[in-house]
């Protein structure tokens, strides 16, 4: 029998507040522990939660960002749990009549046509504290809590299943990831889980409309990842219905090291929440002006930009999605558009040169030494024909390492273009009276030769020749 | 006169006059409180050194002619209240041992006015009780009777006002904690319409009915303390940004017009005969100052006591989960592991009536019991508003008993829940409709016990309902006689 997966995935987004959702506390990470707390946080008696309005503009732009609708009248609830890094014994979220409901995002798999993937909700809630277990007080058997990271805002998007395949898995939570960090509201680092993912996986017959029972993957912190979790429980629940087993319904537990997912607790194991409306919290009521002004503060959306880039700049699709890849890879390339005019040449610049050097010296875009104007510079002395490409890739690297702009470079190491033809000619001839035999060769038809005299004469100018000049002048010479 | 006899006004105009000093007040009420704690038992915690330290910096304020009426008045708060630095046990074996390290918002309000706190009243387990049995710190007796109880939950802060081991208290009143221990004790007591004062740090036991009030020995005195306490406070969400009246500038304005409606449910057979009595004769005085009375129904009553007991313990058995022994109060030394550290850390830490209400909350939240439960619950809240909001559409206030009987004996229902629920029977409706009621002292058993009447106003109508109650004190005496403690 063949079978279908059906996904959904619900991830949490930890939002670029300053402060926390219900107190003034700072959520900078990497504090000393408990250094950032208060009573709110700390969740001492009488302390009362009070809700940051940040994390509420937040959360409107993301739902407006993925098509939701935004909830007039939404309502904080209290779900209930014990554990020792939940200061309160319960986490203020949203239950029923959550902030953003029933929204969309259209993703892509290569060689697939376009799916939008329905969105069954956003919703606002706090971060519990952590659990540090080892030596803390001379005993290394010692547990601490640091409630530094309690009561952080987070928005988790719930997804409909609609999602059939890992692939389609993980294209739409890199869509989602692209969006929120687009939007400056999560700095999109899932190694330190401000952006983490649950998996609902079951599997079904090919033709069937009931779905399986599903198993939830939990902290799932990369792509990769994702993509693992997903396609080895497919496959352990096909193996296990395949052998006559049935899927129960549980938490499992993805580990990386050896790619599987294990059981942590069943359904009856798991906890009954108890959710029921905060008394502490009024209803929070957002009106229509509220939702418009978040609307036009808005940035333009990836999948605007992309379709901006591909009507008005003409650039081919692979090269929008490379270049909108961050929002500000794409402010990048626009302002050296805007320097320079020619969009494709920028752009390839901008995916080959600029992202090698990044990759190579583990920077950021939004910490590119060179600026869009200065490589607009650099690509216009190509264009006059003061330097080669070729040249340019070194003054690229020299600029990259002292910042300087790429005419002084160009200058100070007179690397200026040789397009004089005499000159050139007096090369040429050096290079063929030394390589008497390879003449010979090239004018019995071995005509192969040729990129050698073109390599020797590039060397012996220190690659300052023009090479359409070079090639034109070598042509005549060797055919004479 | 007495010392310890003086209200706030008394006692404001013998410290502005100098003829008493704050030290000499809180000297002498810390020694009252001495002489009849082992047979009150109103306190927890007595802070004498802060008290006096307190009042020298008063007696300054005052020299210097910048004296607010609170400034050097000696008073004491149920120990709900979180105050910095000094113990706050909320009743509770589990908070035997915390010291909050900050205060609550009302509190911060008296303390700023020039307030001297002379200590942390005895109050039930957590606000639950009606008796003040369920305290960890042992029982605290009616200064009429001290074989009886005092009501409660804010038992300490009545018995201390009645026993002038305080000039006044600040109570809280869930289901009728402040209201029903200040009927049984012959003072003022004054639940405010839920919103009007802020319940930042005020340890919480049923976050949508709780309400923070004042417990004095007049109406002038209440309406004082409640002018001082109330106003929004952006800690708190669900305090309201609506201003504060001079509730002073309208107490003499009397009740001639004033419509007052009995509701009908409220005056029904098998009213205790000495309850019964304080009522009529409360109406015929108020007939007599030129008030007129409306019949009126609030048909959902009988629902009220099922109604709270699912949505305050529901509340609560989330609102006290926070207390398992992790960053502060007791923690067990006998447990293995976390979850188990927890776990026996609050079996140790709470008392009986306390672990009964959790049970009972738990169960109405959980899954598959929710909707027949508590949205039930809320919505029956709801129907009870609406009594409310009809039947204020025909009068100013309500009159009305306070409690079914006057103060019952110690240990005669404590092992009844039921029976002990049903004391409130008459204060509940009002914390589930939000709005604001008063008791006062309207007369006294054949046993000589105090009998509280109840005067329910609109929501943030305590304008009408001080003033109804002045008029009423005006023309009775019943406030002016003192415990025989």
């Amino acid at each position: 029998m063949r079978y279908q997966p059906v996904i959904g995935l619900e991830v949490h987004v930890q939002l670029l507040t300053g402060t926390k959702i219900f107190c003034g506390c700072s959520t900078t990470f990497g504090a000393e522990p408990n250094s950032q707390t208060c009573p709110v946080c700390l969740g001492l008696p009488g302390a009362l939660p009070v809700l940051n309005r940040k994390v509420v503009e937040f959360a409107i732009k993301a739902g407006i960002s993925t098509n939701c609708s935004i909830t007039p009248r939404s309502i904080f609830a209290r779900k209930n749990y014990f554990y020792p890094d939940l200061p309160k014994g319960y986490q203020i979220s949203q239950f029923e009549d959550p902030i953003c409901q029933h929204g969309w995002l259209d993703i892509t798999v290569e060689g697939e046509e376009t799916k939008r993937v329905g969105i069954t909700r956003i919703h606002m809630e706090e971060d519990a504290g952590k659990l540090v277990h080892g030596d803390l007080s001379g005993r290394d058997d010692d547990s601490g809590v640091d409630l530094n990271r309690a009561c952080t805002p987070l928005l988790e998007v719930v997804s409909e299943p609609d999602l059939r395949s890992s692939d389609e898995a993980v294209s739409y939570l890199k869509q989602l990831h692209q969006i929120v960090t687009w939007l400056g509201i999560c700095d999109g680092n899932m190694e330190e889980g401000s952006f983490r993912c649950d998996a609902n996986v079951s599997v079904m017959p090919v033709g069937s409309d009931t779905f399986g029972t599903r198993a939830e993957i939990k902290n799932v912190n990369s792509f990769k990842f994702v993509k693992q979790a997903i396609e080895y429980e497919i496959l352990r629940q096909i193996d296990l219905i395949e052998d006559g087993g049935t899927v129960v319904q549980e938490t499992r537990l993805f580990d990386p090291n050896s790619g599987k997912t294990r059981s942590m607790r069943s359904k009856e194991e798991a906890h009954d929440y108890r959710y029921f409306p905060d008394p502490d919290l009024v209803p929070l009521v957002i009106g229509d002006d509220w939702i418009e002004r978040s609307r036009r503060e808005l940035p333009e959306l990836p999948a605007q930009r992309r379709q901006r880039f591909m009507n008005k700049l003409g650039l081919p699709p692979y090269d929008t999605e490379v270049l909108t890849a961050s929002r500000a890879l794409a402010d990048y390339f626009e302002a050296g558009v805007t320097a320079h005019g020619n969009a494709k040449g920028v752009g390839n610049w901008v995916m080959g040169e600029i992202t090698r050097a990044l990759n190579d010296s583990g920077t950021t875009i939004e910490n590119c030494p060179v600026t869009p104007v200065q490589l607009a510079e650099l690509l216009k002395l190509i264009d006059n024909g003061t330097i080669s490409g070729k040249i340019a890739k070194t003054v690229f690297d020299e600029m990259w390492k002292s910042g300087k702009a790429p005419q002084t470079i160009v200058e100070e190491q007179g690397l200026v273009q040789v397009s004089d033809s005499g000159a050139i000619e007096g090369i040429i001839d050096e290079i063929m009276a030394a390589n008497a035999g390879q003449v010979e060769e090239y004018r019995s038809g071995k005509e192969k030769v040729f990129g050698f005299f073109v390599g020797q004469v590039m060397k012996a100018s220190r690659g300052k020749a023009n090479p359409s000049v070079v090639n034109e002048l070598l042509l005549n010479r060797l055919k004479e | 006169m007495n010392i310890i006899d003086m209200t706030i006004h008394e006692l404001h105009a013998a410290l502005k006059g100098k003829q008493l000093s704050s030290v000499e007040a809180t000297t002498a009420m810390l020694a009252r409180i001495a002489a009849v704690e082992p047979q009150v038992g109103s306190f927890i915690t007595v802070t004498s050194e802060q008290a006096l330290a307190a009042a020298a910096a008063a007696d300054q304020i005052i020299a210097a002619g910048e004296c607010h009426l609170l400034t050097g008045i000696p008073l004491a708060l149920k120990d709900i209240f979180l105050t910095e630095g000094i113990r706050t046990t909320c009743g509770s074996r589990i908070l035997n041992n915390f010291i909050p390290p900050y205060s609550a918002t009302s509190w911060e309000k008296l303390r700023d006015r020039g307030a001297v706190l002379l200590g942390k009243l005895n109050q039930d387990e957590f606000a639950m009780g009606s008796s003040n049995e369920s305290s960890a710190f042992g029982v605290t007796r009616n200064p009429w009777d001290t074989t009886c109880i005092p009501g409660g939950s804010s038992g300490g802060s009545a018995a201390a006002v009645a026993a002038r081991q305080a000039v006044a208290t600040l109570g809280t009143d869930t289901g009728g904690s402040i209201r029903q221990p200040a009927s049984h004790c012959g003072c003022v007591g004054l639940k405010p319409t839920y919103g009007r004062v802020s319940r930042y740090g005020v340890i919480a036991y049923a976050s949508s009915l709780d309400q923070v009030g004042p417990l004095t020995r007049d109406v002038a005195d209440c309406a004082a303390m409640l002018e001082a306490v109330a106003g929004h406070d952006p800690k708190d969400s669900t305090s309201v940004d609506t201003p504060v009246p001079n509730y002073a500038a309208t107490l003499t304005h009397g009740v001639k017009g004033l419509k007052i409606g009995l509701p009908k449910e409220y005056f029904i057979e098998g009213l205790d005969p000495d309850v019964q009595k304080a009522m009529d004769a409360a109406i015929e005085t108020y007939r007599r100052l030129g008030a007129e009375f409306v019949d009126i129904s609030l048909p959902h009553t009988g629902y009220a006591v099922a109604t709270y007991y699912l949505i305050a313990t529901a509340e609560a058995s989330s609102n006290l989960a926070r207390y398992e022994g992790v960053r502060f109060g007791h923690r067990s030394n006998k447990a293995e592991g976390l979850i188990d550290m927890m776990t026996k850390s609050r079996s140790e830490g709470f008392g009986a009536e306390v672990k009964r209400r959790i049970m009972l909350g738990t169960y109405a939240l959980s899954s598959g019991y929710y909707d027949a439960y508590y949205v039930k619950a809320q919505k029956v809240r709801t129907l009870i508003m609406n009594d409310f909001i009809t039947a204020f559409a025909d009068v100013d206030v309500m009159l009305t008993p306070v409690a079914p009987t006057p103060a019952f004996k110690i240990g005669e229902k404590i092992n009844d829940p039921l029976q002990m629920y049903l004391s409130d029977i008459f204060t509940i409706p009002v914390n589930l409709a939000g709005t604001c009621a008063m008791s006062l002292p309207a007369g006294f058993s054949a046993a000589g016990l105090p009998v509280g009447l109840q005067l329910i106003g609109k929501p943030f109508g305590e304008e009408t309902i001080l003033r109804a109650g002045y008029a009423f004190e005006q023309a009775t005496e019943w406030h002016t006689r003192k415990a025989t403690i």
